[in-house]
């Protein structure tokens, strides 16, 4: 059995506006010592998987496996061998990392001196040392997630959940919590991990899962998922938005498949993308249009996404978040 | 892998870290000791929280007896000694309702998600609550009678009484606050419960014999005021402390039996809300 399973979960929450289905038949298989991203957009069910299986949440149908242990006959024993962390097991803002850091090692029955020690540790380890004494709510988003990703590794646990733990960071405090993250890996640590970020996926996980509408919709590496849906892209940002249509014109002549619009940014599938790519220019630039920007790049999860949901994973999350 | 004792001795840092072997009950205790503390804390460092505690007493008593005490008159007895009773009761009741604020405001701030991945014993999370707020109402009371006694209350069936009276108090604040437990695990946010305990809770207060007699009620609020558990209360702190007067009993078994009304109805309360506020808390889905 994988370390991490679920196989045929379903949760609907009853909602004013009707029923929500938020896992459909959900299956997942995590080997032990990998790290697995679960990639969705906001709504995807991502929250919701992890929450079965950090027993926040009894399935309505399915079973979920952690550690071999299966999750709703023996919550208990699941809940002294996880971590979890991200947006909603939360730290106490009014404690100080230090205390907060204390009472979770004490509910993990570490017992005081062990607690203590283990606090100490961790603080250390998560650069918090300096302001181990000071009330959280003082602090920045990223030193807040560092505590509770610290309060998630107090048992050093074999298995841990991160949901969202970058959602909301500035760049430099996501990459300094990519690199701890790492670290637990390298150490062993099984870890699902959900996200909305592409980027967050391909740069941790070694398996990701495309979830969209309480389903898994595709499996693999981030290198497999990208080659599943073909070769390289032609981009092309035109300066002014009224070229936008002539602009899709010649790329659906240059490339295959629909041409993908963003604002002024344009992208399509091609085959040889050098050639495609100087076509693409004379053409434009014959027409007069004036280009910002024009390249080759590989296939992103973007894409992925994009090709197997018919929509886009980031651009979804920022609506529904707006 | 081998048990693990102590972690200093520990050759793999990566290790996962084992519980203490202890007995369930001595582990429930410190589930609970861990969550009082934090409680305690997070009650330390809201002083606004702690200065309406005490100040609020301060304030009732105060302006009641001052106010009041000459246009109320209470017969074989004075407006303060008969006041006190009342202003105790309605403290012990309104402190109690900060379990329910509280109990919304963890669940809103996700902490209480992070409990329930923690393998600790879920009830620890709702009697450290109860408890918490057991001692900001012990707080309010030293505050209350030492105030009482400087406005010229007396408790006058001696020490022992007192002591029971105090003891009362506080039981029915603790079991209180379990109902308030449960109110603030089924709400949606802090504010709809502040809402609510005023709107059920302030008449509720008002139209029973806390703070006139309930002999100069107009009929219906009479009654009302004559079965209200809140008058049972007053009257069961007031026979305990001496400070009846020569004030008639109304007519009604709970204000015959004041403070057996009090243990049996909070007995009955201890063996309802603490179970279903235990099942709420397991089976609650934000």
């Amino acid at each position: 059995m994988a370390f991490i399973q679920a196989t045929g979960l379903r949760k609907v929450y009853a909602a004013k506006s009707g029923d929500v289905v938020a896992l459909d038949h959900l299956d997942l298989e995590v080997a032990e010592g990998s790290v697995r991203g679960v990639l969705g957009p906001n709504g995807a069910g991502k929250t919701t998987a992890v929450k079965v299986f950090t027993t926040l949440l009894t399935p309505d149908a399915g079973q979920a496996w952690v550690a071999g242990i299966d999750v709703r006959a023996d919550p208990a024993a699941v809940r002294a061998v996880i971590g979890a962390s991200g947006q909603y097991a939360a730290v106490d803002e009014e404690l100080t990392a230090r205390e907060n850091l204390l009472m979770v090692g004490r509910l993990y029955h570490l017992g005081s001196k062990r607690a203590r020690t283990r606090a100490e540790e961790l603080l250390h380890a998560f650069d918090l040392a300096d302001a181990a004494d000071r009330p959280l709510k003082g602090f920045s988003g990223g030193m807040r997630r560092r505590v509770d990703l610290a309060g998630a590794l107090v048992i050093n646990p074999r298995v841990l959940f991160l949901d969202e733990p970058t959602t909301g960071l500035d760049p430099q405090a996501r990459l300094a919590l990519w690199d701890v993250i790492r670290e637990r890996v390298a150490d062993g640590t099984t870890v699902l991990l959900t996200t909305q970020y592409l980027e967050e996926a391909d740069q941790l996980a070694d398996q990701i899962s495309v979830i969209d509408k309480g389903r898994v919709i595709a499996e693999g590496t981030a290198d497999e998922l990208k080659a599943s849906v073909g070769g390289q892209r032609v981009q092309v940002t035109v300066v002014d938005e009224g070229d936008v249509e002539r602009v899709r014109g010649v790329l659906a002549r240059h490339g295959h498949g629909e041409v993908s619009v963003q604002g002024r940014e344009l992208t399509v599938q091609v085959d040889e993308a050098t050639r495609a790519l100087s076509g693409v220019l004379a053409e434009v630039t014959e027409a007069g249009v004036g280009v910002h920007e024009a390249g080759v790049r590989r296939p992103t999860l973007d894409d992925v996404f994009l090709t197997l949901t018919g929509h886009r994973a980031e651009t979804d999350a920022a609506e529904a978040s707006a | 892998m081998r048990p693990m004792g102590n972690a200093s001795a520990s050759s793999d840092p990566s290790a996962i870290l084992r519980p203490v072997s202890r007995s369930p009950v001595a582990s429930w205790f410190g589930d609970v000791h861990a969550v009082t503390a934090r409680n305690l804390t997070r009650l330390k460092r809201s002083p606004e929280v702690i200065a309406f505690a005490l100040f609020q007493p301060i304030m009732f008593v105060v302006l009641f007896s001052q106010v009041y005490g000459g246009a109320i008159q209470v017969a074989g007895s004075n407006y303060t000694e008969f006041l006190m009773g009342g202003i105790f009761a309605q403290t012990v009741i309104f402190g109690a309702t900060i379990s329910g604020s509280y109990m919304a405001t963890d669940i809103k701030e996700g902490i209480i998600d992070r409990f329930r991945t923690l393998p600790m014993a879920p009830s620890a999370v709702l009697v450290a609550r109860t408890l918490s707020d057991l001692v900001i109402n012990a707080v309010s009371m030293v505050v209350m009678v030492v105030t009482g006694l400087i406005v010229g209350w007396r408790f006058n069936n001696g020490i022992g009484s007192f002591l029971l009276g105090v003891g009362l108090l506080l039981f029915f604040g603790w079991t209180f606050s379990w109902v308030m437990v449960l109110i603030g695990l089924a709400i949606r946010t802090p504010e709809t419960l502040n809402n609510a305990v005023f709107i059920v809770l302030f008449p509720l207060t008002f139209i029973s014999n806390a703070f006139v007699p309930s002999n100069t009620l107009p009929t219906v609020l009479r009654v009302i005021a004559e079965w209200n558990p809140i008058s049972a209360l007053v009257q069961a702190v007031r026979t305990l402390f001496g400070n009846l007067g020569a004030l008639p009993t109304p007519d009604v078994w709970p204000m015959q039996h004041p403070v057996a009304t009090i243990l049996v109805g909070c007995a009955l309360m201890l063996l309802v809300f603490p179970p279903l506020a235990l099942v709420r808390f397991r089976t609650k889905q934000r």
